[in-house]
């Protein structure tokens, strides 16, 4: 006796109940807190902050937490968080260049002015696992510097540019940006919108193709012109005021990349810029944007095109990891409608192939008689 | 929207999820579709708490319609216990509470995946469809840029091409489901991946029908007495699937869209009526297939081949 698939009301809910046991895990560990989350592993907060485009820290930890470590699902419960979120206004443009810099660093000049800054890295270390690492101990005391984090870090694009040697900010002066959460992103795309896109991407998705663009497939000589890491003032102009307040400050990662030059007729030859900034600490995901972005560019310097990195349409359709896993996973739903009708079809052509095939069996053995 | 409007805002979600900013907009997508008949309005799509291609642009389009008076149906496959049509009632439940239905008649508002109920709609019914990619054109030419100016230019002779190579290749349309449509003699429109089998019941439906397209944020509509017609050839015109001798093992019926349920690992094998609703109705009333807990009909053995 055949009874069609029922109760799936009830098979939801004990799948459910299922995960939430496994992912606390064996219940004698003491469960995670959000500071043990925020603080050690600012990384993967920074990370979820940077993607699902809501800056909040413990907002990230609890979505970490509650995803069991899959930061792309952290991800996608910050963003349907954040989008139900009421808009009250635009901050001003943060002043990265009032940054107070817990990191900057320059690969285009031994020293300039402000200093090289070496700050918190994983560069320089070897990576071999620390099998001794003792979380209860406490770590050594910081080396700081007696002066305290630099606030006063001049652009190395800026110094460029004093010199007529790096384009004008092509994006200066404009102080209306689009928003693609607000206003369906629409081809051709303004720089603005795309980066806007690129911040929000997927890091491993920019990063490939940053990687690709440095193995020829658009090539834009980059150098790290500079990178910097610290917090920033948000001030916020409300109509209540009258006049910008600074409201708090927030982390960010900034990575200028400086390009090869293009001249024109009217302008001699000058670097170009590509640009990249995220939430939190990640050098990773700035610089693999900055090299996209400055690959998208191609248009304005005449640049022959054909790359994947170059391909607007490409990267900003398929950089989103919370629209790319949806549809991809979306593949476990059920199609038992569509492979039906697809079964159909095939049953019906293979019965026109055996029909045609006896038909012409017939009509060989006629002719033979 | 000043500060102090917002610190009186309720907390919790709003009534059917979405706020009413987000409403409006929406609701003026779905307007400028109906008045362009099949044509893709862009919208503004926002992430939903489930994730996409799992339904947002059907959920975001009936949270932007549903009031507190409508009865709603939400089916994924024709059928109402389907997980994802399980989790998405259940989620209108939670965020509007309104009343819901399995009885394609009594519901205002439906929400499918992939199928069209075989209860004939009315009017002031409104179908809500999910799409997973709403351009017809997109398997043809990837760029959206490039599909927009061929819709813009009617340039339509890229799909009757494909067509035809099926023709050719395969002696039919190769084209089972998501099977392209002419609507009101301007715009080809994707009726989402439903069967062939569903198209005709697109054409002068007394309903409205709604499509979002979440991921790919765009809306699309066919309003109510339109014509849709499925693209097709003089010498090969359009035909739906059919099921020679084959009736419901459940209710006994016929000329309906069929699910095939495996038995056995020797062929073993029974079709069902997709659309669990019009199933269950033949069945209280009297209705029987060959595999009914009643004994059925006519208690035969499952075909085996």
């Amino acid at each position: 006796m055949y009874v069609a698939v029922k109760g799936g009301e009830t098979a939801i809910a004990n799948a459910h109940r299922l995960f939430a046991a496994r992912r606390r895990g064996d219940t004698s560990v003491p469960g995670l807190q959000l500071e043990q989350i925020v603080g050690q592993l600012a990384f993967a907060v920074a990370r979820v902050m940077s993607e699902g485009s809501l800056y909040d820290r413990e907002l990230a930890a609890l979505a970490i937490r509650q995803a069991g470590g899959d930061l792309i699902e952290a991800i996608f419960l910050v963003r349907a968080y954040r989008t139900t979120l009421p808009r009250f206004g635009y901050s001003e443009p943060i002043a990265t260049d009032r940054m107070r810099a817990a990191r900057r660093i320059s690969a285009t000049y031994k020293d300039l002015p402000g200093g090289q800054l070496l700050g918190p890295t994983f560069d320089y270390s070897h990576r071999l696992i620390d099998f001794s690492y003792d979380p209860d101990a406490g770590p050594d005391e910081p080396a700081l510097a007696a002066h305290g984090v630099a606030s006063d870090l001049p652009r190395v694009t800026d110094l460029l540019g004093a010199d007529g040697l790096m384009e004008a900010d092509p994006l200066a002066g404009s102080d209306m940006v689009g928003d693609l959460t607000r206003d369906p992103l629409e081809l051709p795309a303004a720089r603005d919108l795309r980066l806007q896109n690129l911040s929000r991407g997927d890091e491993g998705f920019l990063l490939a193709l940053g990687y690709s663009t440095q193995r020829g497939y658009a090539r834009t000589h980059p150098f790290a012109g500079e990178i910097r890491i610290g917090e920033v003032e948000l001030e916020f102009d409300a109509p209540e005021f009258g006049f910008a307040v600074t409201i708090g400050t927030i982390e960010v990662t900034e990575c200028q990349m400086i390009n090869q030059f293009k001249g024109s007729a009217k302008v001699p030859p000058q670097f170009t810029r590509g640009y990249g900034l995220v939430f939190g600490q990640s050098e990773r995901k700035a610089m693999s944007m900055a090299l996209v972005d400055r690959a998208l560019r191609w248009r304005e310097f005449d640049e022959e095109p054909g790359a994947p990195a170059q391909d607007e349409e490409f990267v900003l359709s398929h950089s989103d990891n919370i629209q790319a896993s949806g549809f991809v996973e979306h593949l476990k739903l059920p199609h038992y409608v569509d492979f039906q009708a697809e079964l159909e079809l095939l049953r019906k052509m293979h019965a026109e192939i055996a029909a045609n095939a006896s038909s012409a069996q017939t009509s060989a053995r006629e002719a033979a008689e | 929207m000043s500060l102090s409007e917002i610190s009186e805002q309720p907390a919790g979600y709003n009534f059917a999820y979405l706020d009413e900013q987000t409403k409006r907009m929406i609701r003026r997508a779905i307007l400028k579709a109906i008045a362009i008949p099949g044509y893709q309005v862009p919208f503004a799509s926002r992430e939903m708490p489930m994730p996409y291609g799992w339904g947002t642009g059907g959920i975001q389009v009936t949270a932007s319609i549903i009031g507190p008076d409508d009865v709603l149906k939400v089916i994924d496959q024709g059928a109402d216990d389907t997980t994802n049509a399980v989790s998405i009632r259940n989620f209108f439940a939670r965020t509007a509470g309104v009343a819901m239905t399995s009885r394609a008649e009594e519901a205002t508002i439906i929400q499918t995946r992939h199928r069209i109920p075989e209860t004939p709609l009315h009017t002031g019914q409104i179908l809500v469809y999910q799409v997973p990619i709403p351009e017809p054109l997109r398997f043809l030419e990837p760029r959206e840029t490039e599909t927009r100016k061929m819709h813009a230019l009617s340039e339509y002779g890229l799909m009757h091409v494909k067509l035809y190579e099926d023709i050719a290749r395969h002696g039919h349309i190769a084209t089972t489901y998501a099977y392209p449509v002419m609507v009101e003699d301007r715009y080809v429109m994707d009726p989402s991946p439903t069967p062939k089998f569903d198209n005709p019941k697109m054409h002068m439906s007394p309903a409205l029908q709604l499509f979002g397209a979440g991921r790919e944020k765009r809306i699309y509509a066919v309003p109510p007495h339109t014509k849709v017609v499925s693209l097709d050839f003089e010498d090969h015109p359009f035909s739906v699937q059919e099921w020679p001798d084959t009736q419901c093992a459940m209710c006994g019926a016929e000329g309906v869209y069929f699910d095939e349920v495996l038995l056995d690992d020797r062929g073993g094998r029974m079709f069902v009526c997709s659309d669990t609703d019009y199933c269950e109705r033949r069945q209280a009333e009297g209705h029987f297939g060959h595999l009914h807990a009643s004994g059925g009909a006519g208690a035969a053995a499952p075909e085996n081949r």
